[in-house]
């Protein structure tokens, strides 16, 4: 299993598939905490928590769109390729060739996020206050959290296709679903029910995804944006506290690769 | 068969309904070179998924050293097999030499023996280029060289000459030789009949999903008492001396014009005709004598 996820990891850094999604993390985080300011006329630095606030926003699209790109074709390009006999009668499982390939992959992600957004906030803590550090770190935890989510749904998508062609389409499927369409839906169902629904599960459709995990993390840990958002009146307390959360992600990270396996038989 | 080291008993595949492999049974002895002959599409490549536990049967056992080859404890058996797969793909972005090695982590085998391996399958000069570069027969070369880390026991090798220059071929063969005079067990698929016929101690013919005929080469040839070819070049006029002498035999096919006659002799009939000939004595220029080939044998057995 090792053996897969270093290949996998090294595959990755070879490519220079780590560096470039490295530096392209990098520059959106520093060009938001730069300009992200610009509609109130002024550029510069902004505070800590309004660029993380911005960061979440962006990374909301970003990470969830690469993780599932990453990973796709992780099993199917294997098998498209022909590869995969091969690698199937070695003496490892395949349950072992699945985590090794999540665990691979998820440590290129790691490292492009890491160093992409640890680069631009080493430049960026200097200027904020004490204490900023946790909040950027949170943030850059939380990410790959649902950066790991999307991957270990992409290892399954990519066990149960045929093909690449239809694994991208489905991993693009899911990309939109769960970023664009599903909070869309939410409110759509709150707007046309005129409040008639008795809200007290719409905060756990919300624990549902993990894109939406991802920003009630950061958002509830930030106060001066969590009135911003307005979230706060929607979810209560008690479904904010960052183990809960965590431990949904870590779920997320789960059940795709528990049915991948199931699949792989 | 007591000896066998690989057990197939009953063994049947199904894609839905296509039957790729309709009830195989089949032992192969420790330590001989099996060769599984069939045209393409007979199901030799299935069975061969099969028996490496790459694809679960619809029916049937396969058993490895004792093992059954899907179930818990065949992992231990992978390490002592070397699979070869028919057109085998590799990683274009690593070298020849880091293909090895990676197999060759997960085959728990120690790198160090990757370069000499290269060596002996004679890609050491290309060991260090990205195999993107490398040709089909390279390929396989490296293909092979995969196959035979960690010393194996049991070979899989399906098609393994494809894309070899015949010197390439007989290298090969030299190897898989060697191996077998190691004590390992080597199974290997073609349909290329003519290369494999003499390098073989037993085989199967397979047809539609089907193991046709199972023994050594004369074994197949003798049970299927295919005739014998006698080529036979006469002095000029002498032609019509050898049918007459020949007529008593109730010979059916003597064939040809003038002073070339091709005739066909059962097996029983050899030494008669020789007889006859040997009578003819000085107006007979030249004899070739053919045994039926493998793809005759075959050719009868897929008819």
């Amino acid at each position: 299993m090792r053996v897969i996820a270093a290949k996998e990891f090294s595959d990755r850094i070879r490519n220079r598939w780590v560096l470039a999604v490295a530096a392209v993390f990098a520059v959106f985080a520093l060009a938001i905490s730069y300009f992200g300011g610009a509609q109130q006329g002024a550029v510069g630095v902004q505070g800590m928590e309004v660029t993380i606030a911005s960061l979440v926003s962006l990374v909301i699209y970003l990470i969830p769109l690469i993780a599932l790109m990453l990973g796709f074709d992780a099993v199917v390009g294997e098998r498209e390729r022909g590869s995969l006999d091969l690698l199937l009668s070695m003496p490892l499982t395949r349950f072992e060739l699945l985590l090794g390939k999540f665990l691979g992959l998820s440590a290129a992600l790691a490292a492009s996020t890491l160093a992409g957004f640890g680069l631009a906030g080493a430049m960026l803590v200097m200027q904020w206050p004490e204490g900023s550090l946790w909040h950027y770190a949170g943030f850059m935890l939380s990410a790959l959290l649902m950066g790991m989510a999307f991957l270990s749904m992409a290892v399954a998508v990519s066990v149960v296709v045929a093909d690449r062609a239809r694994a991208s389409g489905l991993a693009i499927a899911l990309w939109f679903f769960f970023v664009l369409v599903y909070d869309l839906t939410l409110l759509g169902i709150l707007v046309v029910s005129e409040g008639r629904l008795d809200l007290d599960f719409f905060p756990l459709l919300l624990l549902a995804n993990p894109a939406d995990v991802f920003r009630i993390l950061n958002i509830f840990s930030l106060e001066e944006v969590k009135t911003l958002y307005g979230l706060a009146t929607v979810i209560p307390e008690a479904y904010t506290s960052p183990w809960l959360l965590a431990g949904i992600m870590v779920l997320w990270m789960i059940l795709p690769l528990s049915l991948a396996a199931w699949k792989f038989k | 068969m007591t000896s066998a080291i690989i057990e197939i008993t009953g063994a049947v595949k199904h894609f839905g309904e296509v039957r790729a492999v309709d009830g195989v049974d089949l032992g192969i002895r420790a330590g001989e070179i099996f060769g599984l002959i069939g045209h393409n599409g007979a199901g030799k490549s299935t069975l061969f998924k099969t028996m490496l536990g790459l694809l679960p049967l619809t029916a049937g056992s396969i058993r490895i050293d004792g093992q059954a080859v899907r179930g818990r404890d065949f992992r231990e058996v992978r390490r002592r097999i070397g699979y070869l797969p028919e057109n085998v793909v590799f990683y274009d972005n690593l070298s020849g030499l880091e293909t090895l090695a990676f197999f060759a982590r997960l085959k728990g085998v120690a790198a160090g023996a990757c370069a000499g391996l290269l060596e002996k399958v004679g890609l050491g000069h290309a060991a260090r280029r990205r195999v993107r570069g490398y040709s089909k027969g390279m390929r396989q070369r490296l293909g092979l060289a995969q196959a035979l880390l960690g010393d194996p026991a049991i070979l899989f090798l399906d098609e393994p000459t494809t894309g070899l220059d015949p010197e390439a071929i007989r290298e090969f063969y030299v190897l898989v030789g060697e191996l077998r005079d190691r004590g390992a067990t080597v199974v290997l698929t073609s349909h290329i009949l003519a290369e494999i016929q003499a390098r073989v101690d037993r085989l199967a013919i397979m047809k539609s999903g089907r193991i046709q005929a199972t023994g050594t080469l004369s074994g197949l040839r003798e049970a299927m008492d295919l005739p014998l070819v006698f080529h036979v070049t006469l002095r000029p006029g002498a032609a019509g001396a050898l049918r007459e002498a020949l007529a008593p035999l109730g010979l059916p096919e003597v064939q040809g014009e003038g002073d070339r006659l091709v005739v066909r002799v059962a097996r029983a009939d050899k030494m008669a005709v020789l007889g006859v000939l040997a009578r003819l004595n000085d107006r007979v220029v030249d004899i070739h004598v053919h045994e039926p080939s493998l793809e005759d044998v075959f050719l009868g057995y897929a008819a």
